[in-house]
C-alpha cells in the first residue's frame, strides 16, 4: 500500500509544475496580439479611460508585480470575467467542465475496455491471423484523425442506423451517457489503439518472464495467471503512458465536441478563441493544464501502488 | 532401463523424451531421447555439465517448455502420460502431484506480489483451507524452509528477500500442495552450506513422511552422495549412465562419468581435476555423430565415431563382488574398458 509520506511527496512535486503552468498562462495573454483592453474598448475610449482601466487591471505595474497579482487572483479562485458574455470565467468553465469530464471518463473506460482484451488476444496469438488483424486495426486507428473517426461513426450509427443522436448533451445521467456514447467511442477508439500497442508489447514481455512459467508450474488456473501475474505486471509499464495520453485525449475532446455539438470545454475553447475572449482562454488553459497534471499524479499513484519496487 | 514402466502411483517412467527448439539455423535438440525411471519416494540425482539439458528435461516433464520448444515421447506418471493430458488435467497434476523448483530464484517469483500471496495462491489451488488456515500454513511453510520471523516475512515482496531466501520461498511454495514428486532444479546452489544442509535434510524428511519422490538437479556430486538413492548422468541431451549412487561413484562405466567424478573436490576441499575432461561440451547445433562425447574421450575408437551407443544394462563389475548393484546402465561401447581403468579420485565426500 502507498504510504501517506509518498503521496505527500508526490503531491509536493506538483508545485513546480503548477508554477510553470501559471507562468505560461500569464505570458500567454501578453503574447496574444493586441492589448487585452483594445478588445473591450472599441472606438469610443479616451486615453484617460484606458489609463484608468490599466490601473484597475494592474497593467501599469512592473511585470513581476503583475504576475504576483495574477497568482493571487488565481489562488483565490478569481479567473476574471468573460469579455463576451460578461460572467465570471470560473462559472463558465465550471459549467462546461462536467460534459468534458464525463466524455473523457467514458473514453478512457472504452479505450481500456477495448485495449485490454485486444492486447491479450493479440499477444497470446502472436504471429497468427488474430494478432495481425488486431495490429492492423490498431494501425488504422492510429493513422485516422479523430474527427474522421467521429464523422464515420456519426454517419453510420446516427444518420443511417439512427441508433444514437447526432449530437448534444442530454438531461439526466442515463440520457447523457447515451448522448456521449458515440463521441466517447470516437475518442476511445484512438485511445485504445495507442494503449493496445503498448499493452501488447508489455504482455509479450511479461509472458516470457520466468515467474509466469513458475505460476504455471504451480498449477494455477489460466485466468489467475493472466490477470494476476501477467496483466498486473504489464499494466505497470502501460500506465506510464496513460498520463500523457490524457493530454492528447483533451486535445481530441476539443475536436470531438465540435463534431458532436457537445457543450464542453472543448467547444468553449473554440468559441472563445473565435471571440478573442482572452480571460476565458487563459482560465481554460489553466484548468486544462491542471487537469492534465492531476491525471499524471493519479496514474503515478496507481502505478506506485501496483509496483512495490518503486520507492514509496 | 527401457524396461516395463512402473505404473504405481507416485512412480515416474520417462520414455524417449525429446525436446526440440525451432531456430532460424534449424531445429536444436536440447533433450535427445531421455529415458528415466523413478520409483515412488525415490530420490534421483540428475547431474551433467552446463547445457547438457537438465533444466529442459525437468521442464519438459510438466510441459513447461514454451514455444518454439516441442516435446515428444512419453512421461508416464502413475501410468498416465502427462504429455497427452488435456490442459485442465495437467493443471491438477502441476503443483499438487508434481511440484517444481526452478533454477533461477531471482526471477521465478513475481516481483509485484508478496511472498505470502504467492504461497497463498498455491494453497488456494491445491488445498481446501480457508483464508485463516492458509495463512497459518504459509507461516508453517516459511518456517519449515528456515526463514526467520516467517509471520512478518509473509508480507514482504521478493525484492526484500535475499537470493537464498527467495530460493527457500520457492521451495516453500513447491511444498504447499504436498506433492508426491518434487522436481528440484539446483535448489541449493544459492545457499550457504548450513542452509543447504538444512534444505537437504528437509527433503529427506518429507520423503520419509509423505513418500515424496525427488529429481534433484545439481552440479554438486557431494550433494548427490549425501541425499540421492540413484543418479543419472546427462551429456549432450542424453542420459549416458545411471545407477545406484555408491556403485556408480565407485566404478563409473562411461568415460564422461569417470571424468566427472575425477574432477570432484577432494576431502581437503580444494578442487583437483584428477581426471579432468578436456574440451567443452558440443553446442546444440553441432553434436558430433556417433557418441557425442567422442571428441573428448580417451577411450574413443572408430565404433564410437560411427554409431551412438544405446543406454543398456551393464553387467555388474568388480564393485558387485559381494553386494548387489542392480539397475546399472551405461551408454558406452567400451564400458568394460572404462570400468577396468578405475578411478584415481576418491568417492566424493558427503558435504
Ligand atoms: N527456450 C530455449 N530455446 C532455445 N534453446 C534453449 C532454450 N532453453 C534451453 N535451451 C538450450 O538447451 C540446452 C540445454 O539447456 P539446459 O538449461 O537444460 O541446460 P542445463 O543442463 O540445465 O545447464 P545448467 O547446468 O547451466 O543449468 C542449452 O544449450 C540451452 O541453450
Ligand atoms: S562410446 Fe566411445 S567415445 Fe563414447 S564414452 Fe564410450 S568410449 Fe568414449
Ligand atoms: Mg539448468
Amino acid at each position: 500500500m502507498l504510504s501517506a509520506g509518498y503521496v505527500l511527496r508526490r503531491v509536493l512535486q506538483m508545485v513546480p509544475t503548477l508554477v510553470f503552468i501559471l507562468v505560461v498562462t500569464f505570458v500567454l495573454v501578453r503574447l496574444l496580439p493586441g492589448d487585452p483592453l483594445s478588445a473591450i474598448g472599441g472606438d469610443h475610449v479616451t486615453d484617460a479611460q484606458v489609463a484608468q482601466a490599466r490601473a484597475a487591471y494592474g497593467l501599469d505595474q512592473p511585470l513581476f508585480a503583475q504576475f504576483l497579482l495574477y497568482v493571487r487572483r488565481v489562488v483565490t479562485g478569481d479567473l476574471g470575467r468573460s469579455i463576451v458574455v460578461q460572467v465570471p470565467v470560473w462559472s463558465l468553465v465550471g459549467e462546461r467542465l462536467p460534459p468534458t469530464m464525463l466524455l473523457s471518463g467514458m473514453a478512457v473506460a472504452i479505450g481500456v475496455g477495448l485495449a485490454v482484451p485486444l492486447a491479450f488476444a493479440s499477444a497470446l496469438r502472436r504471429g497468427r491471423a488474430t494478432d495481425l488483424a488486431i495490429r492492423a486495426g490498431a494501425q488504422v486507428g492510429l493513422s485516422m484523425p479523430v474527427f474522421y473517426i467521429g464523422l464515420v461513426l456519426l454517419t453510420v450509427f446516427s444518420a443511417h442506423l439512427r441508433w444514437f443522436p447526432v449530437g448534444g448533451y442530454g438531461d439526466g445521467w442515463g440520457d447523457r451517457v447515451y448522448h456521449l456514447f458515440l463521441p466517447a467511442l470516437t475518442l476511445g477508439v484512438s485511445l485504445a489503439a495507442v494503449l493496445m500497442r503498448s499493452l501488447r508489447a508489455a504482455i509479450v514481455d511479461v509472458l516470457g518472464a520466468e515467474y509466469v512459467d513458475f505460476a504455471r508450474a504451480k498449477g494455477l488456473p489460466t485466468r489467475v495467471i493472466l490477470l494476476r501475474h501477467v496483466l498486473r505486471n504489464a499494466l505497470i509499464s502501460t500506465l506510464a503512458l496513460l498520463g500523457p495520453t490524457v493530454g492528447s485525449l483533451l486535445g481530441g475532446a476539443v475536436i470531438t465536441e465540435s463534431v458532436f455539438a457537445i457543450p464542453g470545454v472543448g467547444r468553449l475553447m473554440i468559441e472563445s478563441i473565435y471571440g478573442r475572449d482572452y480571460p476565458v482562454i487563459q482560465g481554460l488553459t489553466l484548468s486544462l493544464a491542471v487537469t492534465v497534471s492531476l491525471a499524471f499524479l493519479v496514474t503515478d499513484l496507481i502505478q506506485a501502488s501496483l509496483d512495490p519496487r518503486v520507492a514509496r | 532401463m527401457t524396461g516395463v514402466a512402473d505404473t504405481r502411483p507416485g512412480a515416474l517412467a520417462v520414455r524417449g523424451l525429446r525436446t526440440v527448439f525451432a531456430s532460424p539455423a534449424g531445429p536444436l535438440t536440447a533433450v535427445d531421447g531421455v529415458d528415466l525411471d523413478l520409483a515412488p519416494g525415490e530420490i534421483l540425482g540428475l547431474v551433467g555439465e552446463s547445457g547438457s539439458g537438465k533444466s529442459v528435461t525437468l521442464r519438459s516433464l510438466l510441459r513447461l517448455v514454451r514455444p518454439p520448444g516441442r516435446i515428444a515421447g512419453e512421461v508416464l506418471w502413475g501410468g498416465r502420460d502427462l504429455l497427452g493430458l488435456r490442459p485442465g488435467e495437467l493443471r491438477r497434476v502441476r503443483g499438487r502431484e508434481i511440484a517444481t523448483v526452478f533454477q533461477e530464484p531471482m526471477t521465478a517469483l513475481n516481483p509485484v506480489l508478496t511472498v505470502g500471496r504467492q504461497i497463498d495462491e498455491s494453497l488456494r489451488a491445491h488445498t481446501g483451507l480457508d483464508a485463516r488456515g492458509r495463512r497459518a500454513r504459509g507461516v508453517d511453510l516459511l518456517d519449515l524452509v528456515g526463514i526467520p520471523a516467517p509471520a512478518t516475512r509473509l508480507a514482504d515482496y521478493p525484492h526484500q528477500f535475499s537470493g537464498g531466501m527467495r530460493q527457500r520461498a520457492m521451495i516453500a511454495i513447491a511444498l504447499a500442495g504436498e506433492p508426491r514428486l518434487l522436481l528440484a532444479d539446483e535448489p541449493t546452489t544459492a545457499l550457504d552450506v548450513t542452509i543447504q544442509d538444512q534444505i537437504l535434510k528437509l527433503i529427506l524428511a518429507l520423503r520419509a513422511r509423505l513418500g515424496m519422490g525427488v529429481i534433484l538437479v545439481t552440479h554438486d556430486l557431494g550433494v548427490v552422495a549425501q541425499s540421492c538413492d540413484r543418479v543419472a548422468v546427462m551429456y549432450a541431451g542424453r542420459i549416458v549412465e545411471t545407477g545406484p549412487v555408491a556403485a556408480l561413484f565407485a566404478e563409473p562405466r562411461h568415460a564422461y562419468t569417470r571424468g566427472l567424478i575425477g574432477s570432484v573436490p577432494r576431502a581437503g576441499g580444494e578442487r583437483r581435476p584428477l581426471l579432468s575432461i578436456d574440451g567443452t561440451p558440443p553446442g546444440l547445433g553441432a553434436r558430433p555423430a556417433g557418441c557425442a562425447f567422442h571428441p573428448r574421450c580417451g577411450f574413443a575408437t572408430d565404433a564410437c565415431r560411427r554409431e551412438a551407443p544405446p543406454l543398456a544394462a551393464v553387467a555388474p563389475g568388480r564393485e558387485a563382488a559381494g553386494r548387489e548393484a542392480p539397475g546399472r546402465e551405461a551408454a558406452c561401447w567400451h564400458h568394460a574398458a572404462v570400468a577396468a581403468a578405475g578411478i584415481e579420485a576418491p568417492v566424493p565426500e558427503p558435504a
